[in-house]
């Protein structure tokens, strides 16, 4: 079974059904088994019950940079190899991972509310983090301005790999934009070594939310297949009636 | 090396001329400008500290608002498509037009920086750095917005989707070219350290500029 046999949408369909419940399973144990062990976890002696945000803030934040990761290689795949479900994952992808963001986002902001005494930081992390979810946005808009599903796909791939490109430029000039501009007070969460208490529930979670990426990502480009064919359908059903 | 001199000359007349819409640009900034002090209120202190964040922010948009203009009219007129198909490589086209659309609306950008300097009640110093960095920094603008403009122009539409792709690209371009703007007036950093950034960033805009947009309108036009 390689990536070229997975081209064809029929064959592709059948093994992701018979794959995702096992993987919605396996994510639903592991969440689970995640969301106990960090339910159980010590309070921070600084942070007190706040701490336990981290469990969650962390995979999305995690998961909003590896999506666009994944969307790069989609990308490649659509210009390189022209495989005709790379596109089908890089629309599906787009998201999910803009959700992951906003959930990094949100999750930041209430947990900076006990932490700085505020809901927004100007804090370099945060503001790159923000500038993602915006290209996440754009690139969204971009894929619902065109109706042809092909040629948007060019148009995203390409401005995905621009993205790929300039997202470590950003990351780097805000990093720089943020020491010139802010006191050096700025809390900074991590810097100690995480104690072994908090590392293993933060992995378990960062796996589970990793293969709920997966199924969501599948389920979405299933979804995705079966919406081209209904649309194919309904433009040959439109053909037939004006004919 | 005739046919690139020709497509540059080409476009330049282009934007020039009557219908092309390349001074708009500068008309906008000033525009843009003279609106800031009824925003801020016409605290002198106040606007010379803002001043090159607020040239820097008025050339953003001024050049954002031009890109439109690089593909669409040739787009519909035909001559992209020979464009396309010439024998010249069309990442060395995308380049030329992008100069010539640099040289027609974005240096009279930086020519407009000393008058709008001296409303904004910049010294001299101050100026020529936001002119400097102007200099330096807005072909970096025009050749990261050719990518958008270029998707744009596949997709068939322009103006606000342009912006919202772009804009998130030229933040690295806005906080190079104010920080050094604002280390030559006031400090406490050196000149050179922001300056050379913004010249890199330029020099990476020069390469990923023409091949995003070469590919883009190979793969999107049909």
């Amino acid at each position: 079974m390689t990536l070229i046999d997975l081209a064809n949408p029929t064959k592709f369909l059948s093994l992701t059904g018979r794959i995702l419940p096992w993987l919605a399973g396996a994510t639903a144990i592991l969440l689970m088994i995640g969301f106990y062990q960090a339910a159980m976890a010590p309070d921070d002696y600084q942070q007190g019950a706040t701490v336990k945000i981290m469990f969650i803030h962390v995979p999305n934040a995690w998961l909003s940079m590896f999506v666009w990761g994944v969307m790069s290689l989609a990308a490649l795949g659509t210009l390189v190899w022209r495989h005709p479900l790379a596109d089908v994952a890089a629309k599906a992808a787009a998201p999910i991972g803009a959700a992951f963001t906003f959930l990094a986002l949100v999750t930041g902001s209430l947990w900076g509310r006990p932490m700085w005494g505020t809901y927004w930081q100007w804090d370099a992390r945060l503001t790159s983090v923000l500038i993602l979810f915006l290209m996440y946005l754009g690139l969204i808009a971009l894929w619902r301005a065109v109706d042809d599903p092909s040629r948007a796909a060019r148009a995203a791939a390409i401005l995905t790999l621009v993205g790929a490109l300039n997202l470590p430029i950003i990351k780097f000039s805000v990093d720089w934009w943020n020491t010139l501009h802010q006191p050096a007070s700025v809390l900074r969460m991590g810097g100690s070594t995480l104690d072994r208490a908090f590392l293993i529930p933060l992995l378990v979670m960062a796996v589970g939310f990793s293969l709920l990426f997966v199924t969501l990502h599948l389920a979405a480009m299933r979804n995705e297949i079966l919406r081209r064919r209904v649309r194919s359908l309904q433009i040959m059903q439109a053909s037939q009636q004006a004919a | 090396m005739t046919a690139l001199a020709a497509l540059i000359r080409r476009d330049i007349r282009i934007a020039l001329r009557v219908g092309g819409g390349a001074l708009i640009g500068v008309l906008f900034f000033l525009t843009v400008t003279v609106l800031m002090p009824f925003a801020l209120g016409p605290d002198l202190a106040l606007l010379t500290r803002l001043g090159p964040s607020i040239l820097w922010l008025g050339a953003l948009l001024a050049s954002l608002l031009t890109l439109d203009r690089l593909f669409t009219s040739d787009h519909e007129d035909g001559s992209l498509d020979l464009i396309v198909m010439g024998r010249m490589p069309l990442e060395l086209a995308c380049a030329a037009k992008a100069l010539a659309h640099w040289l027609a609306a974005g240096l009279p950008l930086i020519l407009a920086t000393p008058v709008l300097g001296l409303m904004l009640n910049l010294d001299a110093t101050a100026t020529s750095a936001v002119a400097l960095t102007l200099l330096v920094g807005t072909p970096a603008l025009t050749f990261i917005g050719m990518i958008g403009a270029a998707l744009a122009v596949t997709l068939h539409r322009g103006g606000l989707l342009l912006a919202v792709l772009v804009l998130p690209l030229s933040i690295p371009v806005l906080i190079f070219g104010v920080a050094a703007s604002q280390a030559a007036i006031s400090g406490p950093l050196p000149f050179g350290t922001p300056f050379s950034i913004l010249c890199a960033i330029s020099l990476v805009s020069f390469v990923i500029g023409p091949f995003a947009a070469a590919a883009s309108l190979r793969h999107g036009l049909d």
